[in-house]
C-alpha cells in the first residue's frame, strides 16, 4: 500500500554506549541490538537516562564512549542532520510559522527531493494521519492530539531507517493518549518502521512495545517482552517499577527447586525464587496487589502463605478497591479486591500463590546501590 | 439557579462593573494619568501649538501664515537636508548593530564557560554616555589617537586616518552605544525560540545554513524589527556624538544640532518646537514603514521561553 515503508534497517547496534554531564554519569554500558521493524520502548522513572539515550541514538548529544552501529556501519560519528533518522518531540516541536503541509515537507525539501514527489508523500503521510483536511493550518490552530499526529507524519514523511519518539504522549489528556497510542501502534505495523520509544508510563510501553528496556541511574535493569518484564522482573527494582508494589524482607529458611520457605518476622512464606537461593540468603519478597488477596469463602488460602492484616485504607476505583493495610510487625501492605471490600480497622487474612510471589536476593533491593545488571546474574 | 441574563434577580452593580473589568482598582492609575498628562500631553499640546505661532522674524522670512515654520523646514536646505543627513547615520547604523548582533546572540545562546563575562563586556558601553563614548573615541581613533599613533609607527600608513570629526566618527559612536541594546534584545528574542525546533529541523536533515534561514531567522524576524525600530530610534536623535566626534556644521548636521542651534543660538522657540516636531514625525514614518513590513511576517509565539 504506502510508499512509506521501512528503508531497510536490518540490525542496529548500540556497543556500550555512555554519556556523562560533567561528573555525573547520566547514561553507562547502554548495550543492545534492536533487528529491523522492531518496536522498543525505553522505560524508566525521570532521570534515568532513557531521554539520554535517545538523544545520544538522534545525534542530538555525543557520546562520551561506545559505538552505534546500523547493519555494521558506524553511525555515531554522523551529525544528526546526516543520520537520515525522524524523531518525534515531547513538546512537538512543530515549525509554528509553517503551515502543517510544509512541516510535513520540510525533511523532504531538505533531501531536495522534486517537488511533485514531495506533494505526493506530503499527501500520504497526512493521510496516514487522517489530517488532509487541516493541511494549510498553522499548527497553532490544531489541538494538542492533532499536532502531535502532525509531529509523527513529519518524522516519517522521509521514510527514515530509525523512528524515534521521546515520551509523545506525554502531553496529551487520558482518552487521548490512549487514541493515540493505538494509532502509533497501527501506524508501526503497517509501516513497520524501526521504532525507538522513550516512555515513562510502564502500561503506555508495555501495550505498544515489542521488547522494554528498563532503565535506571543510567543502567539498564532489564531488555525483554512486555510479558516477561510484567510477570518476571528481574530483580526488585524492576518489580517496584512494575507495579509489585508489596515488598517484605526476610531470610530463606529452606530451599527447592521453584519454590523457598522465606521467613518474614514471626511467619513463614512460600516464594518463588527468580535466581537460585539457597538458605540463610537474606531476600526481598516482591508481590503485585492484585495477587494479595483476602481469605474469604471464595478464595481459600493459597500455598500455606497467610498474612494477618489490618486495612487502613480502602479506595473505590471505579473497577475495583485498593486497600492500604498495615500488616506484621506494621509493614504496610497493599491489595486490590474486586468486589466486597474489607472494612478498615477490622483484620483479615490475606493469601498469595507461591509463585506470584516473587523472591530475590535482598542485596539488589530498592535502595542498596546497583552497580549493573550483571550483579543479579553473578549471584545466579 | 444562578445569574444569567433573563433572570430577573441582578447581580449587584460592582459586580456587573466588574464583569466589564472597572472596579476600585482603576484608581491606582489616577497618580500616573496626573504625570502623564502635566507632563508629557499638556508640554506636547502646548509645544503643537507653538509651531504655529512663528517669531516675527520667521513671518518676514517665510510669508504671514501660521505656517512660515513648517514652510521654511521644508524650504530652507540648511533645516531640510537634516532628515537625510540623520537618516545617512541612523538607519545604516541601526540596520549594522541588528545585523551583527544575530551572528553573535546566536553563537552566545549555549551555556559556555566565561559566558557571564563575556556578555558584560558586551553591554558594558550601555552604561557609558555618548559623551563618554566620544570622549574615547577622539582619544582612541583619533588624528593622533591611539590607532593612528600604532599604525604610523609600525608604518603601515604614513598618513593619519582621519576617523573622528566626521561621519565616521559618529557612526562608530552610535554602533557603540547601539549594539548593546541590539544585542540585549536579539538575545531575549532568540531565548524565545524553543531549541527543540532547531533540533527537529536537524533530524529532518537541515545543516546550520537551513535551520537558520528555515527556522530561526522567520521565528527571529518580529524581533528583527522591532530591534531595529529601537536602535534606530536611538539613533535618529544622536547629538553629543555629533557634535564632539562629527563634523556639526557638515556632513553630520543632524536634526538635534540645528534644533539645539534653533532653541540656543537663535532662542526661537517656535522654531525649535517646529523641528522637534519634524524630528518626531520623520522617525514615526520609518517606525510605521518596519512596523508594515513586521506585519506581513508570521509573529505567533515561537515555542521557547521568551
Amino acid at each position: 500500500m504506502s510508499s512509506i515503508q521501512s528503508a531497510g534497517l536490518t540490525t542496529l547496534e548500540i556497543q556500550d554506549v555512555g554519556r556523562r554531564f560533567g561528573g555525573s554519569q547520566a547514561l553507562a554500558h547502554f548495550d543492545m541490538t534492536v533487528q529491523g521493524g522492531e518496536f522498543i520502548a525505553l522505560l524508566g522513572p525521570s532521570g534515568c537516562g532513557k531521554s539520554t539515550a535517545l538523544n545520544c541514538l538522534a545525534g542530538l548529544l555525543p557520546l562520551t564512549s561506545g559505538r552505534i552501529l546500523i547493519d555494521g556501519k558506524r553511525i555515531d560519528t554522523l551529525p544528526p542532520e546526516k543520520r537520515d533518522f525522524g524523531m518525534v518531540f515531547q513538546n512537538y516541536a512543530l515549525f509554528p510559522h509553517l503551515t502543517v503541509a510544509k512541516n510535513v515537507a520540510f525533511g523532504l525539501t531538505m533531501r531536495k527531493l522534486p517537488a511533485a514527489t514531495i506533494k505526493t508523500r506530503v499527501a500520504e503521510a497526512l493521510a496516514l494521519v487522517r489530517l488532509e483536511p487541516h493541511a494549510g493550518k498553522l499548527p497553532g490552530q490544531l489541538s494538542g492530539g492533532q499536532q502531535q499526529r502532525v509531529a509523527i507524519a513529519r518524522a516519517i514523511a522521509t521514510r527514515p531507517r530509525l523512528v524515534l519518539m521521546d515520551e509523545p504522549l506525554s502531553n496529551l489528556d487520558a482518552k487521548l493518549r490512549i487514541d493515540t497510542r493505538a494509532e502509533i501502534r497501527k501506524l508501526h505495523q503497517m509501516l513497520g518502521l524501526t521504532t525507538i520509544y522513550v516512555t515513562h508510563d510502564q502500561e503506555e510501553a508495555l501495550s505498544m512495545a515489542d521488547r522494554l528496556v528498563v532503565l535506571r541511574d543510567g543502567l539498564i535493569q532489564q531488555i525483554d517482552t512486555p510479558e516477561q518484564i510484567h510477570e518476571r522482573p528481574k530483580n526488585p527494582y524492576v518489580a517496584e517499577f512494575m507495579g509489585y508494589r508489596n515488598q517484605l524482607h526476610g531470610h530463606v529458611v529452606s530451599a527447592q527447586d521453584d519454590v523457598v520457605g522465606v521467613r518474614v518476622g514471626e511467619l513463614v512464606l512460600n516464594a518463588h525464587p527468580v535466581t537460585p537461593l539457597t538458605v540463610g540468603d537474606p531476600v526481598t519478597i516482591a508481590i503485585r496487589p492484585d495477587d494479595l488477596l483476602p481469605v474469604g469463602p471464595a478464595r481459600a488460602v493459597r500455598d500455606r502463605n497467610v498474612l494477618t492484616a489490618t486495612p487502613t485504607i480502602v479506595e473505590y476505583q471505579g473497577q475495583s478497591f485498593a486497600v492500604e493495610l498495615r500488616g506484621p510487625e506494621g509493614v504496610v501492605l497493599h491489595s486490590r479486591v474486586g468486589e466486597l471490600p474489607p472494612q478498615p480497622g477490622e483484620p483479615v487474612q490475606l493469601t498469595v500463590g507461591a509463585l506470584r510471589a516473587l523472591a530475590y536476593p535482598s542485596a539488589d533491593a530498592p535502595g542498596a546501590p546497583v552497580e549493573s545488571t550483571s550483579r543479579a546474574e553473578a549471584v545466579a | 439557579m444562578t445569574t444569567t441574563d433573563t433572570n430577573p434577580v441582578r447581580a449587584h452593580r460592582r459586580h456587573r462593573l466588574a464583569e466589564r473589568g472597572i472596579d476600585k482598582g482603576l484608581l491606582l492609575l489616577v497618580p500616573a494619568l496626573v504625570v502623564a498628562i502635566v507632563l508629557f500631553v499638556y508640554p506636547f499640546a502646548y509645544g503643537l501649538g507653538l509651531t504655529f505661532q512663528p517669531s516675527a522674524k520667521m513671518q518676514d522670512e517665510w510669508g504671514h501664515t501660521p505656517f512660515a515654520n513648517y514652510i521654511a523646514f521644508f524650504s530652507d536646505p540648511f533645516l531640510f537636508d537634516t532628515i537625510w543627513i540623520t537618516l545617512r547615520l541612523a538607519l545604516p547604523v541601526a540596520l549594522l548593530n541588528v545585523l551583527v548582533s544575530i551572528p553573535i546572540a546566536y553563537k552566545l545562546r549555549p551555556q559556555f564557560r566565561g559566558k557571564r563575562t563575556l556578555l558584560m563586556i558586551l553591554v558594558l558601553p550601555v552604561t557609558l554616555g555618548a559623551v563618554l563614548t566620544s570622549q574615547g573615541l577622539i582619544i582612541f581613533a583619533g588624528r593622533s589617537g591611539w590607532i593612528n599613533q600604532f599604525l604610523t609607527g609600525i608604518g603601515v600608513i604614513h598618513d593619519p586616518l582621519v576617523l573622528t570629526m566626521n561621519y565616521t566618527g559618529v557612526f562608530l559612536s552610535l554602533v557603540i552605544t547601539g549594539f548593546p541594546f541590539a544585542f540585549l534584545l536579539v538575545s531575549s528574542y532568540l531565548s524565545g525560540i524553543d531549541p527543540n525546533l532547531e533540533a527537529a529541523a536537524r533530524t529532518l536533515g537541515a545543516g546550520w545554513l537551513s535551520r537558520f534561514t528555515r527556522v530561526v531567522f522567520p521565528l527571529l524576524l518580529p524581533g528583527l524589527a522591532t530591534t531595529f525600530i529601537l536602535t534606530f530610534v536611538l539613533a535618529f536623535s544622536v547629538f553629543p556624538s555629533a557634535r564632539i566626534v562629527g563634523d556639526p556644521l557638515g556632513e553630520t548636521r543632524v536634526m538635534s544640532l540645528v534644533l539645539y542651534r534653533a532653541f540656543g543660538d537663535q532662542n526661537d522657540y517656535q522654531l525649535t518646537a517646529t523641528l522637534a516636531v519634524m524630528l518626531g514625525v520623520v522617525e514615526l514614518i520609518v517606525v510605521a514603514i518596519v512596523l508594515f513590513g513586521r506585519s506581513l511576517v508570521y509573529r505567533g509565539h515561537s515555542g521557547g521561553k521568551g
